[in-house]
């Protein structure tokens, strides 16, 4: 027995540890950089920082293009040269910051080069509001994602409670006569509803959660069209708009440039900060977040230190459903619409695929949901800005940067190992 | 987590066995198999074997799953009739009312399902009545040949989700081959059929790469495709190759391209539905009788064991996933040139999914997805009439699939709500008598 763990801790220490992959990943970062310096054409760069009436109003900025778009991506270069030479010297994967900030670089040097030398201004603040608007339904899915599958529950059901927390808001929104915050109750309680479902049948029945998450997903979808078609459009009164206000925050919201665009948001928005930031701490920094890390990577051990791993996987089901569920109704009352037929369009996969990027964390969630928003963001100004490359091609990189990463490209991802697989004392 | 499933009184088939239940073993997956009774014994009556064999079959529980989805769809009818909403208005004065209009709006909209699934009483000329039955088969034809495909890769231990991507391939490569090139009557099918298997092959074939390379997990890499599929269909039918007179619409193929018609220009019906038909036994003869299917299941029933047999997992994966996505792949040759003859941004609709769930209910066996194809088309057929007719919004079909894959997933449920016996605790009894 000794033996056999020697011997195996002999081979951990001598196979050296595979380094193509970020290898590959960050030589591609630096390389691009230098392609996009050499490549600067001759002329100004337009950036516009403000919008709408904050206190501070920056004007229109001009820059030389070589500059404007030599210094983001001479930044990228060098972080991504500093996390070669890290992984080359210690063999472990880089810290996750180093690769969001080398990437971002990357990204604004390539806007830039995109308007040098034109008469287009690149809206960098409406860039990041709308990046942010089109990422909070799938920063709710991811975290919702998060909470349920630490515990190893696999919840492909998140476009359903999405759908299902969408119809609710606007429907009880409604017929509260137009009060958008009782819709805010509804909501999370219709992806409850959904999570009750989910955790029933996988938990109490052990029918598999990829099966119980599909068909939840066909059937909320069902479900929403059949009453809005023969309720929500036959009856008055059922399906108005209203609209969450938004409640810009004082001193805050005045910040340049980032202010308005995080803190003169609505409410569901700073509800969204904060249970981020609550389940960022409480999932590493507390009993709870234990407890709950224990069940979903080895629930036999869990359960003889005696925690309850069924009643654990039920309630974070429940608590995950319902944080999907207020994120649904960001597309009716939070953008002030009304219900439509598959409002979602998907969005529940988009969060599960951030959920994947970011690793199971709350934080890397929230960052991949954040960089999906943005692509969705720049596929609908692509135009403004005079590139006729088609609007379908950057939907797109989401999904395909999601396969390259559950590939292994750019470090090992790591499902909880207890995913998906029933607890049967 | 099994007290639910405790009976109290005899209101089940049997008292004694009743009693005998202490327990139900969950099922788990798609892919359990019921294993037969033991041999009959002379210790009990053989009409008890027989009435504890029925009530603890397999099939009645897909019976018992339909029925259970009919009351949830009831209840639905009920909720989405403004007619019946205004008899609870005045429930407690004039109940009768109230039942009086909920038994018309059930039987309306169910009537008029199976007038518009089977045979349709209503219509004037004998041609018109038969329609509805070749619609069913019509729309019932990509759902099997995607279900076969899926059904497949679930055997061998792969959740398939793609099929989305793989029909929409399928779908882009034939359409293009169908409508680009000028071809002889007969080869031409012949090539665009080629096409549309070869175009989902490589969709499957992708996940199974990720997966037998990298280890990536095929359900995220078959969601991502599916969703990038999507976009990458928006974007093919915007470039100048796909280009027709209307907007994101591709030329009409030529008629060469075109599945032939089984029942001539007044039906939909075309030879498609043979070929799905000898699919279904050419996937029966593949999964039950040759090698290749001995190794895809041994894979999928036990992965350690069947590598240490000397099989290659990965190579399982591969052809398994690229034998899904050929199957589906010929679904969307069913589309674009058995019925729709273009490519449309919603040519294969939601048939992927739709295609799980027929899978899942067929219980991944050929004879099983035939039958499940056939019920999906026919009520997805009669939902369209059943909107027109009685009022009930044909989603009330997608509601009723999910309800019955659902309970078909979970045995126990069904089993508890009808008070079936389970067939693991007879087979427990049978073996202590028999000892």
């Amino acid at each position: 027995m000794t033996a056999v763990v020697t011997e195996t801790e002999d081979t951990a220490v001598v196979k050296p540890r595979s380094v193509t992959r970020p290898v590959v990943g960050f030589g591609l970062i630096a390389v691009v950089a230098v392609v996009l310096i050499l490549t600067v054409p001759p002329g100004d760069a337009r950036v516009q920082l403000t919008r709408g009436p904050e206190a501070l109003q920056i004007p229109l900025m001009t820059l030389p293009a070589t500059l404007a778009v030599g210094v983001p991506a001479a930044i990228a270069a060098v972080l991504a040269v500093v996390a070669l030479v890290q992984v080359l010297r210690t063999r472990r994967t880089v810290p996750m910051w180093l690769t969001v900030a080398a990437g971002g670089f990357l990204l604004l040097a390539f806007l830039v080069h995109l308007v040098s030398g034109k008469s287009s201004v690149l809206p960098l603040t409406d860039l990041l509001a709308s990046t942010l608007f089109l990422a909070t339904p799938l920063m709710f899915g991811a975290l919702c994602g998060v909470v349920c599958e630490r515990v190893g529950i696999v919840n492909i059901a998140i476009e359903g409670q999405l759908l299902g927390g969408a119809f609710a808001g606007a429907v009880v929104a409604s017929l509260a006569g137009g009060n958008p915050y009782v819709g805010l109750v509804a909501a999370p309680i219709a992806g409850v509803g959904v999570g009750a479902l989910l955790a029933w049948f996988s938990i109490r029945y052990q029918v598999n959660q990829v099966i119980t998450g599909v068909v939840l997903n066909v059937l909320v979808l069902g479900l929403t069209t059949f009453f809005f078609k023969g309720l929500l459009t036959e009856l008055d009164g059922w399906n108005d708009r209203s609209r969450l206000p938004a409640l810009p925050i004082p001193l805050l919201s005045d910040i340049p440039v980032l202010g308005p665009v995080l803190f003169r948001q609505n409410l569901l928005v700073y509800l969204l900060y904060a249970i981020a930031i609550t389940l960022h701490v409480y999932l590493f920094r507390s009993r709870w977040g234990l407890r709950v890390r224990a069940v979903g990577e080895h629930p036999k051990a869990a359960d003889t230190v005696g925690i309850d791993v069924n009643r654990t996987r039920w309630r974070n089901t429940l608590l995950g459903s319902a944080i999907a569920g207020l994120g649904g109704a960001f597309f009716t009352i939070g953008q002030g619409l009304a219900f439509g037929i598959d409002i979602t369009a998907g969005s529940g996969f988009i969060a599960l695929a951030a959920l994947i990027l970011g690793r199971w964390t709350p934080s890397g969630a929230i960052v991949a949901a954040l960089f999906f928003g943005f692509a969705a963001a720049l596929s609908q100004s692509l135009r403004s800005f005079g590139v006729t490359l088609d609007s379908n091609i950057p939907l797109m990189i989401p999904y395909i940067v999601t396969l390259f990463a559950v590939a292994g490209f750019g470090g090992k991802v790591r499902p909880p190992a207890a995913e998906g697989i029933p607890y049967v004392k | 987590m099994t007290q639910d499933d405790r009976r109290e009184g005899s209101r089940g088939p049997d008292p004694a066995v009743e009693d005998a239940t202490p327990a139900a073993p969950a099922e788990t997956g798609p892919d359990v198999p019921h294993a037969p009774p033991s041999e009959p014994r002379p210790t009990t009556s053989v009409t008890r074997r027989v009435l504890e064999d029925i009530t603890s079959s397999s099939w009645l529980i897909t019976v018992g799953a339909v029925v259970l989805a009919m009351v949830v769809g009831s209840v639905l009818i009920l909720m989405g009739d403004t007619e019946v909403q205004a008899t609870l208005g005045y429930l407690f004065q004039r109940p009768s009312d109230f039942f009086r209009e909920s038994w018309r709006a059930i039987s309306e909209a169910y009537l008029a399902l199976f007038q518009g699934a089977v045979y349709d009483s209503q219509a004037p000329t004998p041609e018109r009545r038969i329609r509805p039955l070749t619609e069913s088969l019509t729309i019932a034809t990509p759902l099997i040949l995607a279900g076969l495909g899926l059904g497949l890769t679930f055997r061998a231990g792969l959740f398939n989700i793609g099929g989305q991507s793989q029909i929409v391939l399928g779908a882009i490569v034939g359409s293009y081959l169908g409508f680009a090139l000028e071809l002889p009557v007969g080869v031409h099918v012949l090539v665009v059929l080629l096409g549309c298997a070869l175009g989902g092959a490589v969709a499957g074939a992708i996940p199974g790469f990720l997966k037998a390379r990298f280890g990536a997990h095929e359900v995220i890499t078959t969601i991502m495709l599916n969703n990038t599929s999507r976009f990458f269909l928006l974007w093919v039918l915007g470039t100048a190759a796909f280009a027709s007179a209307t907007p994101q619409v591709s030329p009409l193929l030529e008629s060469t391209a075109r599945l032939p018609l089984l029942m001539g220009p007044g039906f939909r019906l075309h030879l498609g539905f043979v070929l799905a038909l000898a699919a279904a036994f050419l996937v029966w003869w593949l999964m039950e009788r040759s090698v290749l299917g001995f190794r895809l299941r041994a894979v999928g029933a036990n992965q350690e064991a069947a590598r240490t047999a000397g099989m290659s997992v990965e190579r399982s994966t591969v052809v398994s996933l690229a034998l899904s996505g050929l199957l589906c792949g010929l679904a969307g040759a069913m589309l674009v040139a058995g019925t729709e003859w273009k490519l449309t941004s919603s040519v294969a609709g939601t048939i992927g999914f739709d295609a799980i769930t027929v899978a899942l209910l067929g219980r991944n066996r050929p004879v099983g997805t035939v039958l499940a194809g056939l019920l999906f088309g026919a009520l997805a057929a009669g939902g369209r009439i059943m909107a027109s007719r009685a009022g009930a919004e044909a989603e009330l079909v997608t509601v009723l699939q999910a309800v019955i894959v659902l309970l078909i997933a979970a045995p126990p449920l069904v089993r508890a709500v009808f008070r079936l016996p389970d067939p693991a605790v007879i087979r427990r009894r049978r073996e202590e008598v028999a000892a």
